[in-house]
């Protein structure tokens, strides 16, 4: 049971909805070495499949479900060996062969270990942010459980909150307060995604008070820059306007750190990076959102591309476990389907939702003349208890500002 | 298919094209594939699917690899209905 040169990985839980899951596809077989990041299955949820990864180097053992097999959120489904001083990082695990009500919900973050922690290594030499620490110790959280997205493997707090989310019963997106799912309940029916949805939005509208903000964007320049610069490009290279918004966001979010982070408790607590999280419908209904990481430090093009990948994959079943957890602030782009506005819905615990309406045509009065110009209307959905409005207020001038000046998206 | 007279005339290309537009419509949305068979290939198919701006993409850039036609964003607008993408994919194919 102690033995520390082994740890299981569990079946994580990629979003609020999910409580069980099945492997349909090892990417991996025993005897093989993995490496952090590496993936190592396909999981089929209600939602979609999804590519887990592993989030610590080691070799691995043993299968310990079967392909097809449904199981709970947080049942081992490999052991693994840890590999040189693995022992030092490797996570510690839920006990073998132990399933059903006990094991919490696990983050593919988050090998979670009931506590008290087994014999490891003491807090202090698991590498974190002060932040980190701090707010791994009032929700609770082994930091020894949690693997980190920061330099070395550190510890963020964005890992915690990912950590707490899916301890609660969900990702990233998760509000904390939806009731932990029933731990062995029947397949879920579409019906089923519907009606988390539900609980998820009211539990949202009723504990964030939002305050909501509006601006009309002209995009004119946007529109002809991009034109201009997709006409040059093969095919493959060209950017969408929805690419625009996203850095544009992103670059906002970066200058107005206040909207750019966590409620958690009974305060703010801003994020070390950007991540970007952009809601995605799916065709058969529901929608998912999974982000696109320091989305404000990474080019244009390279946002496109990330863009690119998490439609596809969305749309196709082959999100990645990693995308799910960690979003600091999330884009709702309406544009496609013909809305000029929408009010979104925060996503818990972020504090704030950027939404974006359809371009059309509109009269706009451009130095004393009445021009027609192509215009979006953008929103700005934001945790009251986090900012008020004259902070959001900054945030959509300067949210306008980048639209105006596409070259600096770049 | 059932022109085995045409095998080598435009006819049998345009089958192609045809196949080609709807598979790479079935690769970017494959929840779509049940009813690309019964798709009528003179509506507005974007609209019809509700495909967005992100499919659209996918779609035109599968496309554009398959064939070699480099496909202007200009020419994007004349271009919803699977007759109008097939002619176009035949016109300007090497």
């Amino acid at each position: 049971m102690s033995d520390t040169d082994t740890f299981d990985y569990a079946m994580p839980s990629l979003g609020a909805d999910m409580d069980e899951g099945r492997v349909i596809e090892w990417r991996i077989a025993p005897g093989d070495t993995v490496h952090r990041g590496d993936l190592i299955a396909v999981v089929e949820t209600e939602k979609s499949d999804i590519d887990i990864e592993i989030w610590h180097d080691g070799i691995v053992e043993e299968f310990l479900v079967d392909v097809g097999q449904l199981v709970d959120v947080g049942t081992p489904i490999a052991r693994l060996r840890a590999v040189g001083a693995g022992a030092e990082t490797a996570p510690v695990t839920a006990r073998p062969h132990e399933s059903g009500p006990a094991a919490p919900a696990s983050a593919p973050a988050s090998l979670r270990q009931p506590a008290p922690a087994p014999a490891s290594t003491p807090d202090d030499r698991v590498p974190a942010s002060p932040l980190a620490r701090r707010l791994a110790a009032e929700q609770g959280i082994d930091l020894h459980a949690v693997s980190g997205s920061g330099p070395g493997g550190a510890v963020t707090e964005a890992d915690v909150v990912a950590s707490a989310s899916a301890q609660a019963g969900g990702g990233a997106e998760a509000p904390e307060a939806v009731p932990a799912a029933p731990p062995a309940g029947p397949r879920r029916s579409a019906d089923t995604m519907r009606s988390l949805i539900a609980e998820r939005m009211t539990t949202a509208n009723r504990e964030i008070p939002h305050y909501y903000l509006s601006r009309d964007l002209d995009v004119g320049a946007l529109e002809g820059w991009l034109a201009e610069r997709n006409e040059s490009r093969p095919i493959a290279e060209r950017i969408l306007p929805a690419a625009c918004f996203i850095r544009a966001v992103a670059l906002a979010a970066a200058r107005h750190r206040e909207l750019n982070g966590f409620w958690i408790g009974d305060r703010f607590e801003p994020a070390e990076s950007v991540n970007v999280a952009m809601a995605i419908s799916l065709r058969r209904g529901g929608l998912v959102t999974p982000h696109i990481e320091r989305a404000d430090e990474r080019s244009l093009d390279e946002v496109m591309a990330a863009l690119g990948e998490l439609v596809t994959a969305a749309r196709t079943g082959n999100l990645r476990a990693s995308w799910m957890t960690g979003a600091t602030i999330t884009i709702t782009h309406l544009g496609d389907s013909g809305a000029d506005l929408v009010h979104g819905v925060i996503s818990p615990p972020q504090v704030a939702l950027v939404g974006f309406g359809r371009s059309r045509d509109r009269a706009w009065v451009v130095d004393g003349e009445v021009v027609v110009r192509p215009v979006v209307t953008t929103t700005l959905a934001a945790d009251h208890r986090a900012t008020d409005g004259a902070v959001g207020s900054r945030f959509v001038a300067t949210l306008a500002q980048h639209i105006d000046h596409p070259e600096d998206l770049l | 298919m059932n022109d085995s007279d045409n095998i080598h005339t435009g006819a049998h290309d345009s089958v192609d094209l045809v196949t080609m537009i709807l598979s790479a419509i079935a690769d970017v949305a494959p929840e779509l594939e049940p009813e690309l068979a019964d798709l009528d290939h003179d509506v507005d198919f974007w609209t019809e699917l509700q495909l967005d701006s992100m499919d659209h993409l996918s779609v035109m850039t599968r496309l554009a690899d398959q064939t070699g036609v480099e496909i202007a964003e200009r020419d994007y607008p004349r271009l919803t209905t699977v007759a109008a993408l097939r002619d176009f994919l035949a016109e300007n194919r090497s």
